[in-house]
């Protein structure tokens, strides 16, 4: 039997009352008082997260530039320090080992943060090109996995700035999206990153691990006025599909390539050669055979992942995710489909418990947040 | 939690049956397993239903859920205000949350009373 890991905030989790579930081998809040409630407060007031779940590295010395650019697909050289980009991870054959993020501090010095599910393929995975660049003779980096000394909260929705700012040392009215920097929070030491994946504007929040309970209990003190309550991962997974962010395991996985989940914004052709690129240029030039798309039910009925779509009684392709979407009143899905049905109002069928039911591919994201 | 005039199955469905109709709903303890309902998908009238057979689907924003007849019998009554209001099933389980209602003709002789689901629950947590 596999023992679940547990975040440094378990036992708060519990004196909250929140519901919880495994997700990739930890066990997780689910929810606190409902999803619905949750993903609404997030959208009109704000929302804490525990994600200490998502895995760490540190990657370091002179060959960490290189080396990161030859293993993701986005372009780390354009980074200066204290900037985020969003990028993938590759094999040879365009498939995604993971999406993350990087955090460069210095030109030596940069952070991963990975996906809870594929930490330890991800680990394994940057080990193994290690090792290849040291048996070609090449300089390589220090890696170090810090995913177990580091606590990651996630503070989300339109009133986050206020309230993070009551117990921060530094304003945060100049940190700008995908951008870090150090301050203390609440008195201790933190890397505060102007990022997310809710949809909304909001931070995450590093700390050491020993740490997460106080700044946890410290923001909830302080977003109290403001409407902040705890928010689950039920509410975490609704918030990133309204926004069609992708969520591995369902938009992504090692036999679906960036440029079919529509993220080739994150390859960069330009900076020279990185696993995966031939796979992915050559894809490019014959055209991608299926696409991810939105698309909303016109009859009655709920998508959900693994659900069929048909055109004229052929699958045509399958759903990666789907639910109903609390801000916008819809039952909506994200799906892979064939590219030659993958146009904007295209009617087609989800196959739900055996029935056609109708609806029609619509305009992704879902939702976009007033500015 | 559990209203004593009612009769339970093992798989969270509640029956009230007075003279020959019986109401069907989904408990307490199920609705509050599920969380946010959001759809429902139930049979029309005039269906027969069989004892143990799945009759429609309560879903969840999370979950996707058969729901199973405590009867044999014929669905004389649906409850239409759930297909626009299906949160009524989270607010009020055994009132304005009720599934169907049937013109009874065999009730499943495994059904449980309010004490022994409560046991069962109990067990089950």
């Amino acid at each position: 039997m596999e023992i679940l890991k547990r975040t440094p905030l378990y036992s708060k989790h519990l004196e909250l009352g929140a519901k919880m579930v495994e997700f990739g081998g930890w066990e997780m809040p689910v929810q606190y008082t409902g999803i619905i409630e949750e993903h609404q407060a997030v959208r009109r007031t704000a929302g804490l997260f525990d994600v200490c779940h998502m895995g760490e590295f540190e990657v370091m010395g002179a060959a960490a530039l290189p080396f990161l650019q030859s293993v993701l697909t986005n372009d780390v050289a354009k980074m200066g320090a204290g900037q985020i980009i969003y990028t993938l991870m590759c094999y040879p054959h365009g498939g995604v080992v993971d999406d993350l993020l990087v955090y460069k501090q210095d030109e030596e010095k940069y952070m991963l943060v990975v996906n809870a599910g594929n930490k330890d393929k991800d680990w394994q995975w940057l080990q193994e090109q290690q090792r290849k660049w040291a048996d070609n003779g090449k300089d390589t980096p220090t890696l170090e996995d810090i995913s177990a000394d580091i606590g990651l909260l996630a503070l989300q929705g339109p009133e986050a700035e206020a309230i993070l700012s009551k117990i921060c040392s530094v304003s945060l009215k100049d940190l700008r999206y995908y951008r870090f920097f150090f301050a203390e929070i609440a008195g201790v030491n933190a890397l505060i990153s102007r990022t997310g994946y809710t949809g909304e504007d909001g931070f995450e929040l590093y700390v050491v691990a020993d740490n997460t309970a106080l700044v946890w209990d410290a923001l909830l003190d302080a977003g109290k006025e403001k409407g902040l309550v705890p928010a689950g991962l039920g509410a975490r997974d609704t918030l990133r599909f309204e926004a069609c962010l992708p969520l591995y395991g369902h938009e992504l996985n090692e036999t679906i390539t960036p440029l079919e989940a529509g993220l080739g914004y994150f390859v960069a052709w330009e900076k020279g050669d990185f696993i995966g690129k031939e796979a992915l240029l050559a894809q490019k030039q014959k055209g991608v055979p299926r696409k991810l798309v939105g698309l909303v039910m016109v009859e009655r009925g709920i998508p959900r992942a693994g659900y069929l779509l048909e055109k004229d009684g052929v699958v045509i392709g399958e759903i990666t995710s789907g639910s109903f979407a609390p801000t916008l009143g819809q039952n909506l899905g994200l799906a892979y489909v064939v590219s030659s049905e993958a146009g904007l109002d295209n009617e087609i069928a989800v196959m739900i418990r055996g029935k056609a039911v109708k609806a029609q591919i619509c305009n992704k994201p879902f939702y976009r947040r007033g500015r | 939690m559990y209203p004593e005039n009612l009769r339970y199955t093992k798989e969270h469905e509640w029956i009230l049956v007075e003279g020959k109709t019986g109401k069907v709903g989904i408990t307490e303890y199920a609705q509050h397993a599920l969380g946010d309902v959001v759809f429902v998908e139930l049979p029309e009238v005039g269906t027969k239903l069989k004892i143990g057979e799945s009759f429609g689907v309560v879903e969840s924003v999370k979950a996707v859920s058969d729901v199973y007849s405590p009867c044999t019998g014929i669905v004389t009554a649906v409850n239409e205000t759930l297909l626009d209001t299906p949160e009524l099933i989270n607010q009020d389980p055994y009132g304005e949350g009720w599934l169907i209602e049937v013109e009874v003709e065999e009730l499943d002789s495994e059904l449980l009373n309010s004490d022994e689901y409560e046991d069962f629950v109990a067990e089950e947590e």
